[in-house]
């Protein structure tokens, strides 16, 4: 009923252009995979080759057990919600669901029966006599889900289904489908470039960039853990604030030096890296703005705690929280503080803490992870 | 302003109905000599309107006037324009469908290039292909019959039909084509039911177009017909310039009224769906 699928060594090329470079993902069945990654990175390239409505150029991509890589569309038993919805302009709702079980030669009481079923499922039972022309945004994309749900696929995948909806309607429909995945555990991917669909949905997410992925993991490990400064900063918003620095032992531990603008030179204590690195070598210091906390908070923190005095550029209060950027090094900072936990900050610098152990290291050289 | 706008408003229709007057005033005096009998013409005011208008000449040119040296007037030779329009207004309706479906969804390797030599056909003078096409008449032992005037109107006509559909077309969403695809819908399935469902205004388009070129043709009609497949504006042609006794000018201007009475029914009637089909933009989905 649901399949895992295996992508090895994929590549796809249009003439001279490489769009995919050597891809590989195993996905469990029944997961909740998201795709993501900037505009142009390959997204729905790759998913393309899945559903096989294009040809990888080399590679292989097996459903199960089954070889795939060279099946027509029509015979990998998947279904696939586009951005457009693209539902059939002169077909009724519930025609536009019969489809392919029609296609499939399902007798028509069984049909009758899948319609109602997936209708009753996306509370679209009133929409059924309608035409594409006739219906909403909202509606039209309940219905294209409809009908790639009618034929019950081993693989469900999503082309940014939500990029053509208003802000509200799509925390809605971000919900529907969360709950629409609850309830058939199909393996389904989902293509996006909103980070925020992409931790919200996914049991593991898949960071692409310029058609190479660049990291697959669970949201928690890339959010905490990202595998190089790109998934850093397309990651969160705010981004992670990524700050220039060199190795710096104290007594054989390893630390670094941070200079507020117009401020003294902190020495704070690092991890030490995986990878061995001398005094004095570059790294990066990947720190979350919400990493750092106001003072009154030091008791709800663990061991080590280091303290930053941070001259304030610009301040925005957004009622939970107190937005504010910094230099640092040289570099910009934000930081996101708990308004409950502290004044309103007056003045030009700002006392902040954080947990050194919570700060991600990057290797300026190959941005990856140290 | 208020006082402005009614003053250009008058210039326009102004402008419009003058420009109408000029294009209706030959309608009208056909119109009014075919209502005339010899007599009244041969007073020689061609201006005038009929004293005692009568149907006669119409009657004439329907069954009666000489083409050459037979005396049927035009009803046979429209007979032969009908039986002609109906394969060359629909065989090249589908196909062009067909192929714009093809070079709009489903693009090939020079795909491109195939619809630019396509249209080069539309823009090829006719003259310029008649010998070749005689020739190829000849070889396929269809010169002048029905099936050889019939298979040159719809060769020339699939170039046109072609880039109505291919144009119309490449404003659908591609992801329509991709859906059904992904929905395990075939070629033709997809054809049948996605494409010609949604295809209404460029069909009539399509149809009016061929019917107006067909209808209307006189080079190709002239050259690739036979004695017994002649359309109408064959006969037409044939009845205006046969010389013998007096010149019936009531029933050539008749005759002219009847055979293009089809083209202008057939505008008056669906010339809000060819303006219509061919502005159309994507169809929403
Ligand atoms: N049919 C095609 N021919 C040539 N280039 C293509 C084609 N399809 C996609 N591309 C290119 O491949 C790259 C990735 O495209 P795409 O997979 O659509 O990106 P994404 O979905 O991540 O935004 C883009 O640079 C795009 O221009
Ligand atoms: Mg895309």
């Amino acid at each position: 009923m649901t399949a895992a699928i295996t992508i090895k060594s994929l590549r796809k090329t249009f003439g001279a252009l490489t769009v995919l470079h050597e891809v590989d993902l195993s996905i469990e069945p029944g997961q909740f995979v998201v795709l993501v990654g900037p505009s142009g990175c390959g997204k729905s390239t790759l998913l393309d080759c899945i559903c096989g409505l294009s040809q990888p150029t080399a590679g292989s991509l097996h459903f199960d057990d089954q070889d795939v890589t060279n099946l027509p569309p029509r015979e990998r038993d998947i279904a696939m919600v586009f951005q457009s919805y693209a539902l059939y302009p002169s077909m009724t709702v519930r025609q536009n669901i019969e489809f392919g079980l029609k296609v499939r030669k399902m007798p028509k009481a069984e049909r009758d029966k899948e319609v109602t079923r997936v209708a009753t499922l996306l509370k679209i039972e009133h929409l059924l006599d309608r035409r594409p022309s006739q219906m909403s945004g909202g509606q039209r994309q309940r219905v294209a889900m409809g009908r790639a749900m009618a034929r019950r696929p081993r693989i469900f995948l999503f082309d940014e289904p939500l990029s053509n909806l208003d802000a509200k309607l799509r925390v809605e429909m971000r919900h529907e489908i969360k709950r629409m995945h609850q309830l058939v555990r199909t393996t389904t991917i989902y293509v996006t470039h909103d980070q925020v669909e992409a931790l919200s949905l996914a049991d593991v997410i898949v960071v692409m960039k310029e058609g190479h992925i660049q990291q697959v993991g669970t949201p928690q490990e890339i959010y905490d853990k990202p595998a190089n400064t790109f998934v850093a900063s397309f990651m969160g918003s705010p981004p992670m604030n990524l700050i220039p620095a060199r190795m710096k032992r104290r007594d054989g531990v390893a630390g670094a030096e941070l200079l507020p603008a117009g401020g003294l030179p902190n020495w704070i204590k690092l991890q030490e890296p995986a990878k061995p690195i001398a005094d004095g070598e570059e790294l990066i210091i990947g720190i979350r703005p919400e990493e750092f906390h106001f003072t009154s908070e030091r008791p709800l923190l663990d061991g080590d705690v280091a303290e930053l005095t941070l001259p304030i550029n610009v301040l925005e209060p957004l009622g939970s929280e107190y937005v504010f950027t910094s230099t640092v090094n040289g570099a910009e900072v934000s930081a996101r503080l708990n308004a409950k936990s502290g004044p309103h900050p007056d003045g030009d610098t700002l006392q902040v803490l954080f947990e050194p152990r919570r700060v991600c290291l990057f290797d300026p050289g190959t941005s990856n992870r140290l | 302003m208020l006082r402005y706008l009614p003053l250009s408003r008058v210039a326009i229709y102004g402008g419009l109905i003058l420009a109408a007057a000029i294009y209706l005033f030959p309608m009208a005096v056909m119109l009014s000599t075919g209502l005339k009998t010899m007599p009244e013409i041969q007073i020689g005011n061609a201006l005038s309107l009929p004293r005692d208008p009568t149907f006669a000449a119409f009657a004439k040119a329907w069954s009666g006037a000489c083409t050459g040296i037979n005396c049927e007037g035009i009803q046979r030779y429209f007979l032969n324009t009908v039986i002609l329009i109906i394969p060359t207004a629909l065989i090249p309706t589908f196909l062009g469908m067909l192929n714009g479906y093809v070079l709009s969804q489903w693009r090939f390797r020079g795909s491109e290039v195939f619809f630019a030599l396509l249209l080069f056909g539309c823009f090829i003078p006719l003259q310029v292909v008649l010998l070749p096409m005689a020739q190829v008449l000849g070889w396929l032992g269809l010169a002048n019959s029905y099936g050889g005037l019939m298979l040159v109107h719809i060769a020339y006509g699939i170039p046109f039909t072609t880039m109505f559909f291919r144009n119309y077309y490449v404003s659908l969403p591609p992801e329509l084509v991709r859906a059904a695809r992904v929905d395990g819908a075939s070629f033709f399935q997809i054809f049948w039911s996605i494409i010609v469902p949604i295809s209404g205004p460029i069909i009539i388009v399509s149809l009016i177009w061929q019917f107006t070129q067909v209808w209307n043709d006189f080079l190709f009609a002239v050259i690739f017909s036979g004695a017994d497949s002649q359309p109408v504006m064959v006969a037409l042609n044939n009845i205006v310039k046969t010389s013998t006794g007096t010149k019936e000018y009531n029933v050539d201007m008749a005759a002219a009224l009847l055979a293009g009475l089809p083209t202008l029914i057939v505008y008056l009637i669906s010339g809000r769906f060819f303006v219509r089909g061919l502005t159309a933009g994507a169809v929403k989905g």
